[in-house]
């Protein structure tokens, strides 16, 4: 009986305690996924008759999906701009973390910040340097003039490759920190036991350092893949998706048919493919890693 | 068992204890706002003010932009002032982001003005969107209105189905300002004016050669300058072959020899080198850069541009430059080949609204009465550097004296008309992305394929034709 009254107070101290935490659950993150993908399901829209009059469309807004040329090159440059932000991130990350480790630790904790700059600023600002190097009478046409090179318009000649740069410096450090903590676990006597068999520095590499962080590597590139996927607001500043659609991911794309073509039942119907875009990713690396 | 009926009971009642706290906490702040209410106020007796909510675009030009001076002065000779306050609530945002924020705005009570400015081509969709409110038993009582003094072919333009939704306060034209001094260079004595689009191409070649220092032309072409894009550069353009944007059976043209050849004349101007570089004109600051940078400076020859440009240049204008009216030129925009009509103009504007969420409708409306009123608008329009609707300010000697206002003016008579219709402002966004890809380097039947789609998605393909 005593057992009992205990197990009911606690019950009762449980409820209270988790209500508010179930409350926000569902208000603001519940009830706004089901109605964003109820949302993909109709025709509503800022103004005209989608913003009077909301009516379900069933999969029309899907089946346009499939035959717009728009939403096939938001996807290829989705992937491309993904694809080329997770190399560049990668690859220079764990170089860093590479050739910083075994380093004294006034060298990490003077080099380090340098990189990890371009990762704690928050993303506009990172755009806005970015925009300030890239530009007509930025940085680095600066650069190239002081040794005679002529002027280049990075931003609106080589737009896709100037945005993932800016990723790969905002991103890189992330992955530098991963790796690095990761490189620190290595245990030293299987390389020490390599080289003494008369492995090389890249056969040890390939072979014993590589093979040991693997799981990191899953796990950066799925982190790494999710936040590219939803960058926005880099490449919003800029380029705006442009010039033309020549930087139009799907964040971009969504936005542009939600609120400045006001079609926001199309909107949502692109951000739901964008989840299931990240879903995939997700499955994918999470297989790699259990295997 | 007990436990989970009695989880359930406590569960409920936060969650009631909850809502009825929102519940109440709405309905005292809609109190409050409705409390503002004027009529309200003289019932009962108190002295509280009751405060109307303007919102207008501006482009970061803060207390020097022309809708500011133009309200406040109307506000200090305002009989209504002391029992009204004014909530000035500008948006200063490109033009594409502008309307994207207000149909945010008018969609709740909480939120949405009192008295708004609304460009003549999103009437239509926020019209139908439910948006604005019907205003024709209002103007009822604004004698200068029924009386004739507004043009009625504008009023046409801010009138569905025989209701008023909007008060015009400007009217435009559009053309190619120049300068004389640079055109001069170049082999040309003023007045220029071009017969052809191969007229302008050779000028802009001859004024390549002969100052090879400055821009020859600028004109919007990105999807920042939102409808100005589309308004001032692709159809002024398209329009001059003498295509319009739809057939006459109101069906779209998504494919078409004129749409082509528009988009070849941009490519020609921007791969030439005619154009200013792309940095300088995808982004929505363009016109600012353009007139206090280039145009003012002699480092630009010619401006595909509104007849508002002008409005700059005066004393009290965001770019004056004494002398102006004898160092610049205003041409007409000619046809492609110098076919009939021979020169063309798109013609748009601007006017007053009251949202139909607005929560002091009466007195908002009193407003812009008074904003409209001879003398205030006068002055408005002057510093403004628009085409007035009333007749009586046309006649008025310090508007008619401006520099190159007859010639504006005059334009009108043949004007052509943006398509009144709820879709047009959304085809008017894949009009600029085209024109943004065609002058980065996208080629025109790529881009044109990509506008057919967009255009399809936007109207359904009943309602698009090729040529």
């Amino acid at each position: 009986m005593i057992r009992e009254s205990r197990g009911l107070g606690d019950e009762l101290k449980k409820s209270v305690l988790l209500t508010p935490a179930v409350l926000v659950l569902i208000l603001f993150f519940l009830i706004p996924i089901f109605l964003t993908v109820y949302y993909s399901f109709t025709n509503l829209a800022l103004n005209g008759e989608g913003a009077r009059n909301v009516q379900f469309i069933g999969l029309e807004n899907y089946s346009r999906m499939m035959t717009d040329p728009n939403m096939i090159n938001s996807i290829v440059t989705t992937l491309i701009f993904l694809v080329g932000s997770l190399i560049g991130q990668q690859i220079l990350g764990f170089f860093i973390a590479l050739m910083m480790k075994g380093k004294n630790s006034r060298f990490r904790s003077i080099i380090g910040p340098f990189f990890l700059a371009g990762w704690i600023m928050p993303e506009v600002v990172v755009a806005l340097c970015s925009f300030a190097f890239f530009d007509r009478s930025g940085t680095l046409n600066a650069i190239l003039q002081s040794i005679n090179i002529p002027m280049v318009e990075w931003l609106y000649k080589y737009p896709l490759l100037s945005v993932i740069i800016a990723n790969v410096w905002h991103g890189m450090a992330f992955s530098m920190i991963n790796f690095q903590s990761a490189l620190d676990n290595v245990p030293g006597d299987i390389e020490e036991a390599a080289r003494v068999d008369g492995a090389n520095y890249w056969q040890r590499l390939f072979y014993i350092i590589i093979p040991q962080i693997k799981n990191t590597i899953a796990t950066n590139t799925m982190l790494n893949t999710l936040s590219t996927l939803g960058v926005f607001g880099l490449i919003y500043t800029m380029t705006g998706g442009g010039p033309g659609v020549a930087t139009q991911v799907l964040p971009i794309f969504m936005y542009k048919q939600a609120f400045v073509s006001f079609q926001l039942g199309y909107g949502t119907a692109i951000s739901m493919v964008l989840l299931v875009l990240g879903l995939i990713f997700s499955i994918l690396y999470a297989r790699i890693v259990e295997d | 068992m007990f436990r989970r009926i009695m989880r359930f009971i406590l569960v409920s009642t936060m969650i009631l204890s909850l809502t009825a706290c929102g519940g109440n906490s709405l309905d005292s702040s809609s109190k409050s706002e409705s409390g503002g209410d004027v009529s309200s106020d003289k019932n009962d007796g108190s002295k509280e003010k009751s405060v109307i909510t303007i919102t207008y675009r501006e482009d970061g030009q803060g207390e020097k932009a022309p809708n500011y001076t133009w309200i406040k002065n109307a506000y200090e000779t305002w009989d209504m002032k002391d029992q009204v306050e004014l909530d000035l609530a500008p948006i200063s945002a490109s033009e594409g982001d502008y309307f994207a924020k207000v149909a945010l705005q008018l969609q709740s009570p909480k939120t949405a003005p009192d008295l708004l400015t609304e460009d003549s081509f999103q009437l239509s969709a926020d019209v139908e969107a439910g948006y604005l409110t019907d205003i024709s038993d209002y103007v009822k009582d604004f004698p200068d209105f029924q009386d004739g003094k507004f043009y009625e072919k504008i009023i046409d333009g801010y009138t569905i189905d025989g209701r008023v939704y909007a008060i015009p306060y400007s009217a435009d034209t559009r053309g190619l300002w120049y300068n004389r001094e640079l055109l001069d260079k170049a082999g040309y004595s003023y007045p220029w004016q071009p017969n052809s689009w191969n007229d302008i191409l050779e000028a802009l070649a001859a004024i390549k050669e002969t100052s090879p220092d400055v821009f020859p032309i600028w004109m919007n072409a990105g999807v920042a300058t939102g409808e100005g894009t589309t308004m001032q550069t692709y159809e002024m353009l398209l329009y001059g072959t003498g295509e319009k944007l739809q057939d006459e059976d109101g069906k779209y043209i998504i494919e078409s020899q004129a749409i082509l050849d528009t988009l070849n004349m941009l490519k020609t101007i921007f791969t030439e080198g005619y154009g200013p570089d792309l940095s300088l004109v995808l982004n929505g600051q363009t016109s600012n850069t353009l007139y206090s940078e280039y145009f003012t400076k002699g480092k630009t020859a010619i401006s595909l541009d509104g007849n508002w440009a002008v409005g700059r240049f005066n004393e009290d204008g965001m770019n004056p430059w004494p002398g102006y009216e004898d160092k610049i030129g205003f041409a007409a925009m000619p046809t492609q080949k110098g076919q009939e009509p021979g020169f063309i103009t798109m013609s748009g504007g601007w006017g007053w609204a009251i949202p139909e969420n607005a929560d002091n409708k009466d007195v908002a409306f009193q407003f812009m009465k008074h904003l409209m009123s001879y003398d205030l608008y006068l002055n408005g329009i002057c510093t403004k550097g628009n085409i007035t609707v009333r007749k009586d300010i046309a006649e008025d000697e310090k508007y008619a004296n401006q520099p190159f206002y007859s010639k504006a003016s005059s334009l009108l008579d043949g004007a052509y008309f943006r398509p009144k219709e709820a879709k047009y402002a959304q085809v008017s966004t894949a009009i600029q992305t085209m024109v943004e890809s065609v002058v980065t380097g996208t080629s025109p039947e790529d881009a044109i394929a990509t506008y057919g789609s967009d255009v399809i998605r936007m109207v359904g393909e009943e309602n698009v034709v090729r040529k």
